[in-house]
């Protein structure tokens, strides 16, 4: 059965090798490459799913120490020692830094045979193996992925500590593995349904882990709110998903290319089919990738703990939609209606996102809407077909904001869970708040496209040189090139508010209490002082800081008697990791010289199915040579002077942040900015409330269905149970009359026999005299 | 009275005893199967009434044993009647099966009986419904 499968996938990739084309030719090879080499990787899914089974077992044999952390961290840097000497064997083989396509087989997972069989040609299959297909795109991906992890895991470890003595902490690891699984079936799969698992993965987790205080009401709302959100969206990629089998008869990636490929010479025109699936894997994708109109749940979603903001929400899992889209650029490009969806979508929620952003106090939330808002860019770049741009920019992405996800989760871990910048000040100069206040700062450079020393402003530059390149797009160029301004300014008000300025403090309304089960330590004289209530504290203490404390003796001990409030800073692995990602996005700027296509990503993609040249060529193609080229920059060519302006933009917009919100404040809520607050009335209202939209999708969608179920809770209640009752009542109505014949004397039973077999003579005598 | 005479008249002379169906006797010199049944419905209609009006156990006991006589009773009187003896083994088997229910039904009264110190029948009434 096999054999034939091969010797059909074969033939098709002849057929596509005849219809030329670079991309075609080095698809072909793929398949041909029962090429061996990437076996390593298996051991990723395995690994994690070892340390996810060891974990739910230190779970169930009520482990309560850090085990279960360093089991996590253990696999996962395992994981990420295969992904890398994976990479390192076989780079270099395309490109400088990319690889030949190969599978690595896992085992048989789904197969399926149908009709008539043989060589007739009638019979059809269904194969989707667990198998790995491992390009250079899926290297990118694993890289960052498993390396992230790594060192989220470890920040993780202190973070999580007040869980350790409750099953909280083994829930965490073994979910957070239970993520890297999944993620790791979405990217390396090979085939669309492995993906699609991995991608119903990812949703599970991320439902579990910011569902993680399954106590508080906010979160486990937000833990719904995510999954419902992204159920609509994997409806979108389910549907493409079958479109896709429908259409082309297979599944495998490496039997796709070939088939895709067929189109895009452009003599046949693209069926209508093979327009939509783009399209509806663009609704996954945005689901996913928390784009317009499907972005609500992301911000939410920071309801989890900072570490899964961090990783998930942040770095890794909300990319997924952008490697969707970058894995199958070469079916977007033939679709005629599938790459300006991306592209508007993305730069339209770039753009929502920030000014949402620019007015929120929340700094995990004002992350959140960064996030969204950056993963606009990226949509954007992929829309304009410059997907080494938005490959760069997930990269460098994925470095600098979970950087600035741990900053923010370090402060609000070491202020009882305070996460309102007007409540905070200058905590860069607190003792033991250096590493964080400096590491904060390079991540704010990254993600406001600070010129020349940071990667942010590369990647981000790539993606607006490649919007102005287009004509049709240039207005996308223009909002991209705003909200870059207003992505300076809105990161910079949360570092200059926040770390900079007179030093302040209170400390939050600790869940820490109820959820995490944490002390604050008191070993550091704290310059803020805050006559903090001293009740709940205390009684914090006593029912937890006994418990907690011991994870935190190194250098911290416990709150004094009168129980005022002082800060805690973090501890080593907080900060390592904090360092280790600050130095990373540094590193990265390299990697942006070296290779052929503007850099070591740049090298990956183009070694990938998302090669954008050949998608360029096979959209031109496609839409018969309408895609104008050879777009300006008022007048200039973009590739040239996007540096400067990106540049020049993204210092006026921290100029601006500095001038309202550190320039002349002395205390923490006296800056400019608020001062300017009340002349903008309603806008700033509408912004702090995030526009209205959560509120819009509640009249239009969400108040329509709950008065459709209680009219189906109605319908249900009265004819369906009804009858269901009825059929009980029944019984119990003739049971009621008739009970009453059971008197419990024995004589009437005698009576009653007696007057039946009288009645039965009767009768009987009736009928002989009759 | 006729049930009585008969019933002596049987029990006498059974050689006189004329089985005819066509031509009926007398009923004062002749016994016949009517007679019998006459008496069997007697015997169940006596005992009946006692069963229902009765409290006592033992005398229900006895009443529902009156009963199972007249049923016997008659089922004698017809297997004579067709002079065949299904019927008298019948009633054989039935006597034995009676005298070993009859042991078990007082030995059931006397565990009553000790429950509640008392005979009457109405003292259990769990049954009701």
């Amino acid at each position: 059965m096999l054999g034939t499968l091969a010797q059909h996938g074969t033939d098709t990739v002849g057929d596509g090798a005849a219809a030329a084309g670079a991309h075609v030719a080095h698809a072909a090879e793929s398949i041909a490459a029962a090429t061996p080499g990437a076996e390593l990787m298996l051991a990723v899914p395995a690994l994690t799913l070892l340390a996810a089974i060891l974990c739910g077992l230190c779970a169930a044999f009520r482990v309560r120490s850090k085990l279960p952390a360093w089991l996590s961290v253990g696999c996962l840097g395992a994981s990420f020692v295969c992904v890398l000497l994976t990479y390192l064997n076989l780079a270099g083989e395309h490109g400088a830094g990319g690889i030949v396509p190969r599978i690595a087989h896992g085992f048989e997972w789904l197969t399926f045979q149908w009709g008539r069989g043989g060589t007739g040609g009638e019979g059809r299959s269904f194969v989707a193996d667990f198998s790995l297909y491992v390009d250079s795109l899926t290297c990118l991906w694993m890289l960052f992925v498993t390396g992230l992890a790594t060192l989220i895991g470890l920040y993780a470890s202190e973070y999580m500590v007040g869980d350790v003595k409750t099953a909280g902490y083994s829930r965490f690891f073994a979910a957070f593995n239970l993520f890297v699984l999944s993620m790791s079936c979405l990217v390396m799969a090979d085939n669309l349904v492995l993906l699609y698992l991995g991608w119903e993965g990812v949703g599970l987790c991320s439902y579990l882990l910011i569902g993680y205080f399954y106590k508080k009401p906010s979160a486990v709302a937000a833990a719904k709110k995510a999954f419902i959100m992204n159920r609509i969206g994997d409806l979108g990629l389910s549907l493409g998903l079958m479109l896709t089998f429908v259409h082309f008869g297979t599944v495998q990636f490496n039997e796709l290319w070939p088939l895709i490929q067929s189109y895009a010479s452009g003599a046949t025109p693209t069926p209508f089919i093979v327009q939509l699936i783009p399209v509806l894997f663009t609704v996954g994708a945005f689901g996913k990738s928390a784009q317009i109109p499907l972005y609500v749940w992301l911000p939410d979603a920071m309801e989890g703990p900072t570490p899964v903001s961090a990783l998930i929400h942040a770095a890794t899992m909300v990319t997924a939609g952008v490697y969707l889209v970058a894995r199958f650029l070469p079916i977007y490009a033939l679709s005629e209606w599938a790459l300006p969806i991306v592209a508007w979508g993305g730069a339209l929620t770039a753009l929502l996102a920030a000014t949402i952003g620019m007015a929120q106090f929340d700094i995990k939330r004002i992350m959140a809407y960064s996030t969204v808002s950056q993963l606009g860019y990226m949509f954007a770049g992929l829309g304009v077909l410059g997907s080494v741009g938005a490959a760069s920019h997930v990269f460098t992405h994925a470095f600098f904001k979970a950087l600035l996800f741990l900053a923010c989760g370090a402060v609000m871990h070491g202020f009882a869970g305070q996460l309102d910048l007007r409540k905070l000040s200058g905590v860069q100069k607190m003792p033991g708040w250096r590493i964080v206040g400096l590491t904060m700062l390079v991540g704010c450079l990254n993600l406001a496209g600070f010129p020349l020393i940071t990667a942010g402003f590369w990647s981000k530059d790539m993606i607006l040189a490649d919007a102005f390149s287009h004509p049709q797009f240039r207005a996308i160029g223009w909002i991209l090139l705003i909200t870059a301004g207003l992505t300076a300014y809105y990161t910079f008000r949360v570092y200059f508010r926040v770390f900079m300025g007179p030093k302040y403090f209170e400390p939050g309304d600790e869940l820490h209490a109820a959820a995490h089960g944490d002390d604050h330590g008191e070993a550091h004289d704290a310059a803020g002082h805050v006559t903090h209530s001293a009740a709940p504290h205390g009684q914090h203490m006593a029912a937890e800081g006994a418990l907690a404390a011991k994870g935190h003796a190194h250098d911290h001990g416990h709150a004094d008697a009168h129980g005022v409030f002082h800060p805690h800073p973090p501890g080593w692995a907080i900060n390592l990791v904090l360092t280790i990602l600050a130095l990373a996005t540094f590193a990265a700027i390299p990697l942006f010289f070296i290779g052929d296509h503007h850099g070591w990503v740049g090298d990956l993609v183009h070694g990938s199915s998302s090669n954008p040249a050949s998608a360029a060529a096979a959209h031109e193609a496609a839409m018969h040579g309408h895609g104008p080229h050879g777009g300006s920059f008022l007048g200039m060519d973009p590739h040239a002077v996007m540096y400067y302006v990106s540049a020049v933009v993204g210092i006026i917009g921290i100029g601006i942040a500095f001038v309202l919100h550190l320039a002349g404040r002395t205390t923490p809520a006296t800056s400019r900015a608020d001062a300017l607050l009340p002349a903008l009335g309603p806008i700033a209202r509408a912004a702090q409330h995030k526009w209205y939209v959560d509120e819009l999708y509640g009249v239009l969608f969400v108040t329509p269905l709950r008065v459709l179920s209680h009219i189906f809770h109605l319908i249900d209640k009265l004819l369906v149970d009804g009858l269901v009752n009825l059929f009980g009542w029944l019984p119990r109505g003739i049971g009621s009359f008739v009970r009453r014949s059971q008197s419990g004397v024995l004589h009437d039973y005698g009576l009653r026999m007696a007057s039946g077999l009288a009645i039965i003579l009767l009768i009987v005598l009736l009928g002989v005299l009759r | 009275m006729t049930g009585f005479a008969s019933a002596m008249s049987a029990l006498t002379g059974a050689a006189t005893l004329t089985l005819g169906q066509s031509d009926f006797p007398h009923p004062m010199h002749q016994v016949t199967l009517a007679h019998y049944l006459v008496l069997s419905a007697l015997l169940f209609g006596i005992g009946l009434i006692g069963f229902i009006t009765r409290r006592n156990l033992i005398i229900m006991f006895l009443c529902t044993e009156l009963m199972f006589q007249a049923a016997g009773l008659a089922l004698i009187a017809f297997s004579r009647f067709h002079l065949n003896h299904t019927g008298e083994t019948f009633v054989i088997f039935v006597l034995t099966i009676a005298a070993a229910e009859a042991a078990m039904a007082l030995a059931l009264v006397v565990l009553l009986f000790r429950r509640r110190e008392t005979l009457d029948a109405s003292a259990w009434s769990e049954l009701r419904g």
